[in-house]
């Protein structure tokens, strides 16, 4: 009877662990051309689903742009370069089960992705062992190639690990010095989402904000999980900031926004790449303007070469828009292409190639859509350039675009 | 002051929603001594409810009249999903062991989820979406009604939002109402029969497989009006709103005491005013928002240590 009884829990939870893990392969999508002998695949990972599937899905769009420019002009010679993608859901243990799967194909030369800090964090370790080259359009905590002592004592942490945008240590300050020398705000709350991302950004964004002369009046959290924030944001008016440095994404972002100007504390919410999608404009609502954000980069349609790319992109017909790293995606996969077209010239066989495709993306050099292409000895990109927006006439709109020094 | 009084309408704003939850949780338990952990997306599928009649019938139109008509969407979507939950998952599995339809539960739970994520813009297996609703994968902005949205009211120095009005007023009105039905209506007489002895009531004429029924729609109306207000407070809904504010009432039954309809009640109010009161007075490093989740469980354990029937529960004797 006891035995019996075993079986009839066991059964049902083993069915439901099946079920279960065969949701996590979901979601594996390949697209390429058929021109050429030998096939290298570039591997994308990115939340194809979910409250981030808006950012993932231009991501991948962007890089099958990329790869599809350059089985059209033949850029490696004998090879054809195929897309696939897999879903990371923007959690870090679904990315490690992308990753994993990557590293076991005999046929992948380099992958862009994650979009999160909190995934790559995960995946980094995996796609290192197999030697395979990560490029992030999106990372942008400053641990993942600096190592966690980024501040006093930089070192790299995975040679294969490279990103296009530029991170947090820059774009927590460049939002500081906005605020307190543009803006003239000397007095400002923080709240994050205690992920990878927000809480780098708030912390970087901190330490300069002190800095400069200004005073943190509160330093609050909330639940990712959650989508009521009354209680913190009662915890937060008292304490009059003249402005909000939220450090998260827009699903969170949005709302909170929303409520907190509900609530009478109509004062500008302030966050960084991860809130800058039209998205957070629908759900912060009517009272989402003069909102601020920053995002890395020059604004994709200020550079010639960016506009032929939305063009391009426009043209190639995706379903879902390219998204805020669209342009940094296609610089990503053109990267891995450009190393490619050393490593891979008179090679038989994709495994092989990889330290030397290591090298190469460390030193490729070239112009692209977002501005000049190059890695630093950390992998960091050497191009530190940002952008403020503002959202005026419930869009995002350029305020300032600048180097940081 | 103002700020402890600031913190209280939050507490009491959102306790009120957590109250609404919780009494789907304790009707069900107090018949069926089950506990329905998918009740939760029952909740979540009240606002989606709501939202489809708004985006379908209105069209953009977010005038007060309209309300009433949403909580009925609601309430309709919710009963549906409830009465077929337990038709088709629970009544089955009714003499099975305890385990198997809580179980069941967890799977119907992540089933609904599912089913709202993939096929609320289409027709299951198809891309046909005949009335042009948004993709449910992300969150979707709710339609703010007018009277009961808008700016907040100022007293003093404690701002009270009209959403937090309409939540406290729609759990007074509820509370009210299922008061009376339990104790003035025959078929609430029925319930506290089969609450109290399923067998004699049997014997004694009454339909239990009914009564049952209405104990799963009775929480589901509840939960409509929940998922209406929490849809109106917060501006946005998800098809994954349903699995934090499950738990959270879940645990508010149990802190009132489960089986007990007054004490989901308070369960739920004094958890909501204890996450707001963590949030802004317990200082220094294990104190704000990132540990009021902390401080709630701990006044959870320190209230079944001392009284393990709960806050208003009645000495169990056998069950539970």
């Amino acid at each position: 009877m006891h035995q019996r009884s075993v079986v009839r829990v066991g059964v049902p939870l083993l069915v439901a662990s099946l079920a279960l893990s065969a949701c996590g392969s979901r979601n594996t999508t390949t697209t390429g051309a058929s021109s050429g002998n030998k096939t290298a695949v570039i591997g994308v990972m990115a939340p194809l689903s979910g409250d981030l599937s808006a950012l993932g899905l231009g991501i991948q769009h962007s890089v099958e742009l990329a790869v599809k420019q350059a089985n059209d002009s033949k850029a490696i010679p004998g090879w054809t370069l195929k897309v696939e993608a897999k879903d990371d859901e923007g959690k870090p243990d679904v990315g490690k089960n992308a990753a994993t799967a990557f590293a076991g194909e005999a046929n992948v030369a380099g992958v862009v992705g994650n979009l999160n800090s909190s995934v790559a964090q995960s995946t980094q370790p995996v796609l290192a062992t197999a030697k395979i080259v990560q490029v992030s359009p999106a990372n942008t905590n400053p641990s993942l190639t600096q190592g966690a002592n980024f501040a006093t004592a930089p070192a790299r942490t995975y040679a294969t690990y490279f990103r296009t945008c530029t991170t947090d240590a820059v774009q927590g300050p460049f939002a500081a010095r906005y605020l307190y020398q543009k803006a003239g705000f000397k007095k400002v709350a923080t709240i994050h989402d205690k992920k990878t991302y927000g809480q780098g950004l708030v912390a970087a964004f901190t330490t300069e904000f002190t800095k400069l002369g200004g005073t943190i009046t509160a330093a609050e959290t909330i639940n990712p999980d959650e989508s009521n924030y009354q209680s913190v944001i009662s915890k937060v008016k008292p304490t009059a900031p003249q402005a909000i440095y939220y450090g998260g994404e827009y699903p969170q972002a949005g709302p909170l926004s929303q409520q907190m100007k509900a609530a009478g504390l109509t004062v500008p919410l302030m966050g960084g790449d991860g809130i800058f999608d039209p998205k957070f404009i629908t759900l912060g609502g009517a009272t989402a303007n003069s909102d601020l954000a920053t995002s890395v980069g020059a604004p994709t349609d200020s550079l010639a070469a960016g506009k032929k790319f939305l063009a391009d992109y426009a043209a190639a017909g995706y379903k879902e828009p390219s998204a805020a790293y669209g342009a940094y995606s296609y610089d990503a996969a053109n990267a891995i292409i450009n190393a490619l077209k050393v490593s891979l010239k008179d090679a038989k066989d994709v495994t092989s190639t990889r330290p030397a495709t290591i090298d190469a993306l460390g030193k490729v050099s070239f112009a692209g859509v977002t501005g000049p292409v190059a890695f630093d000895k950390y992998g960091d990109t050497t191009s530190r350039v940002l952008t403020v927006y503002k959202v005026t006439d419930l869009k995002w709109a350029p305020v300032l675009t600048e180097a940081f020094k | 002051m103002d700020t402890f009084i600031q913190q209280l309408v939050n507490g009491l704003s959102l306790g009120s929603l957590y109250a609404l939850i919780a009494v789907g949780y304790t009707v069900v338990y107090g018949i069926l001594q089950l506990i329905n952990f998918a009740h939760g997306e029952v909740f979540m599928i009240g606002a989606f409810g709501a939202l489809t009649t708004s985006l379908v019938l209105f069209k953009g139109n977010t005038a007060l009249w309209t309300l009433p008509v949403m909580i009925i969407g609601a309430v309709i979507a919710s009963v549906t999903t409830a009465v077929l939950m337990e038709r088709f998952a629970y009544r089955p599995l009714r003499h099975a062991p305890r385990l198997a339809p809580l179980i069941t539960a967890i799977g119907i739970s992540v089933f609904l989820q599912e089913a709202v994520r993939l096929n609320y813009d289409n027709v299951p297996f198809t891309s046909w979406n005949p009335f042009n609703l948004p993709d449910a994968k992300s969150i979707i902005p709710f339609p703010p009604i007018d009277v009961v949205t808008g700016p907040a009211i100022q007293i003093g120095g404690v701002t009270i939002q009209r959403e937090a009005i309409f939540t406290i007023g729609a759990l007074l009105v509820c509370s009210l109402l299922l008061w009376y039905f339990i104790n003035h209506t025959k078929m609430g007489h029925g319930m506290q029969a089969v609450s109290q002895d399923q067998d004699t009531a049997r014997l004694m004429g009454i339909n239990v497989d009914r009564i049952i029924v209405v104990a799963f729609a009775l929480g589901a109306v509840l939960a409509a009006v929940a998922g209406v207000s929490q849809g109106l407070q917060n501006h946005n809904i998800s098809f994954r709103m349903g699995f934090l504010a499950g738990l959270k009432a879940f645990v508010a039954a149990v802190l009132g005491g489960i089986g007990n309809v007054a004490g989901a009640v308070v369960g739920g109010l004094v958890l909501g005013i204890a996450e707001a009161m963590a949030t802004q007075y317990i200082p220094g490093q294990f104190g704000g928002s990132p540990w009021k989740d902390v401080w709630s469980f701990i006044l959870l354990i320190l209230v079944l240590v001392f009284r393990p029937q709960g806050l208003l529960g009645e000495k169990a004797v056998d069950r539970a």
